[in-house]
């Protein structure tokens, strides 16, 4: 890391370890785990509950706080930018920053009940990995996704729509789509289609990860019971992880060109 | 010195500036002025960096400065409606502006006072009021003794004391020879600091040169009445 985009970072996560938002985020995902882990008697019931957690909620924050903080911090963005440092190292600094505070309020409120409750009850540690490691994952697409619209875009009132529009189609809109897609199309060998397509979307391709990884076929759901019977486990995940990392980089991507040429 | 030529920039359909060409010489301040939205904020923003135009050059000391990150070292900057980042002191901004510039904050003690700002360093920004925020980022603008001061609005939201120990600064870094770039719609302001005068309209700059030959140009004595002659004649 160059020596202005490490200064930015540490400034950027300096000012947000400061955040009410981004503890209060810690604290809300601590409080529905450790409600899943209270209520719930399966352990591995229990992380299953929180991949489903990981899958509506951590998308929908990520957008939300980094776009928030995106226009919060606009004016202390022009004052850097007034300063001898390139504009990139702005942008990655602020995009750094933004991502080691949201994944370790993830990985704090996801991860602490867990350790509380491994002193009373049976935890299923692998399983649980791979789910922290999607939400590590799923942090990252989403604030890749916030950053890019909130460069984009001017008007904070119209980003948070368009973001808010984009999470309810990536969790809400797309598998139902693709449902509807398989019930048409029964009849058709269309299997490695639908494979693709739920590559195309963030959210599947987390929710596939961990899927790989149960044996409970029962919880596998259609898309990762063909992940695993076409590709294996080893190769799904790989596929998988490979196209969740593509699903990081270009959103920064453009994000980070349409920043260099962006008038301030 | 900073010199601009022939600069162009468009946003949209909108040709904010349309070939303009100025001179900004050291040991003067030089007032961009010209109503509302004709360019005054976008031939700042184009000499910072913050916009990019699409054609034309800037010069700052001899060095061109579109793209080139190093030349603002010698500015120093108040933007009109400063903002720091929300959960974070001033005395940690004002450390962190120095460790991004890499070079000490020479005139710290003495700008602090002069603004009477000790009592709200260690506060966070987010509790500061307009004023203090201003003052704050005029400590900030002076901190480094840049050669080029670049002040959009500067006295907007200064209460009377620290108003006039503003301007005093300005003429004082003046006299040490600075480039000082400003804007203002308080024109008592400008007859009290500006020696020079670029005066812009839709774009254009229709005037550029002294305030003397301004006054001269339009028979009027009073700056005010100076500029609002210029703005009917067009």
């Amino acid at each position: 890391m160059k020596g202005a985009t490490a200064k930015i970072f540490k400034y950027t996560l300096y000012d947000l370890a400061r955040s009410r938002w981004v503890l209060g985020y810690a604290v809300l995902i601590a409080l529905m785990v450790g409600g899943l882990l209270l209520f719930g008697n399966d352990p591995t019931q229990a992380v299953v509950s929180v991949l489903n957690l990981v899958i509506l909620v951590v998308p929908l924050v990520s957008l939300l706080l980094g776009l928030m903080y995106h226009y919060a911090n606009r004016d202390f963005a022009l004052l850097v930018l007034t300063q001898p440092v390139p504009r990139a190292s702005v942008f990655f600094g602020q995009l750094l920053g933004l991502g080691v505070a949201l994944v370790g309020a993830f990985l704090l409120g996801a991860g602490a009940p867990f350790l509380v409750y491994s002193l009373i009850g049976q935890v299923d540690w692998a399983t649980l990995l791979v789910v922290l490691a999607v939400g590590v994952a799923i942090t990252l697409v989403f604030l890749s996704l916030a950053l890019w619209l909130g460069v984009r875009e001017e008007e904070r009132v119209r980003a948070l729509g368009v973001a808010i529009g984009v999470w309810f189609l990536l969790t809400f809109v797309y598998d139902g789509l693709l449902l509807f897609f398989i019930i048409l199309a029964q009849a058709y060998p269309i299997d490695p289609w639908v494979i693709g397509i739920s590559m195309l979307n963030p959210v599947d391709l987390g929710r596939v990860l961990v899927l790989l990884h149960l044996d409970t076929a029962a919880l596998m759901g259609y898309t990762g019971a063909l992940f695993k019977h076409f590709l294996g486990t080893a190769l799904g995940t790989a596929l998988a992880a490979l196209a969740l990392l593509v699903w990081i980089l270009w959103p920064a991507f453009f994000a980070r060109r349409r920043f260099e040429k962006k008038d301030f | 010195m900073v010199h601009v030529e022939a600069l162009t920039k468009r946003f949209g359909p909108l040709e904010v500036l349309k070939g303009v060409s100025a001179e900004f010489p050291a040991g003067a301040v030089t007032a961009v002025v010209g109503p509302n939205a004709s360019g005054k904020t976008t031939l700042m923003k184009s000499i910072l960096g913050l916009v990019l135009p699409d054609s034309g050059r800037v010069e700052v000391l001899g060095e061109p400065a579109i793209n080139n990150p190093r030349v603002r070292e010698h500015i120093g900057y108040m933007p009109q409606d400063p903002r720091f980042p929300e959960n974070v002191t001033g005395r940690e901004v004002l450390a962190w502006i120095e460790e991004l510039r890499g070079r000490p904050k020479a005139r710290l003690e003495e700008l602090v006072k002069r603004f009477g700002l000790a009592e709200h360093l260690d506060r966070p920004t987010r509790f500061l009021s307009g004023g203090t925020r201003q003052k704050l980022s005029a400590v900030l603008a002076f901190l480094f003794d840049p050669a080029v001061l670049i002040l959009d609005e500067p006295t907007a939201g200064l209460d009377p004391l620290a108003s006039s120990r503003f301007k005093d600064l300005v003429k004082a870094e003046r006299d040490r020879g600075k480039t000082v770039i400003l804007t203002s719609h308080v024109m008592s302001e400008l007859e009290e600091l500006a020696e020079r005068i670029v005066f812009l309209l839709e774009g254009r700059v229709v005037f550029s040169g002294a305030v003397e030959a301004l006054r001269e140009a339009t028979g009027e004595t009073r700056l005010e009445r100076a500029v609002a002659r210029m703005m009917e004649a067009v």
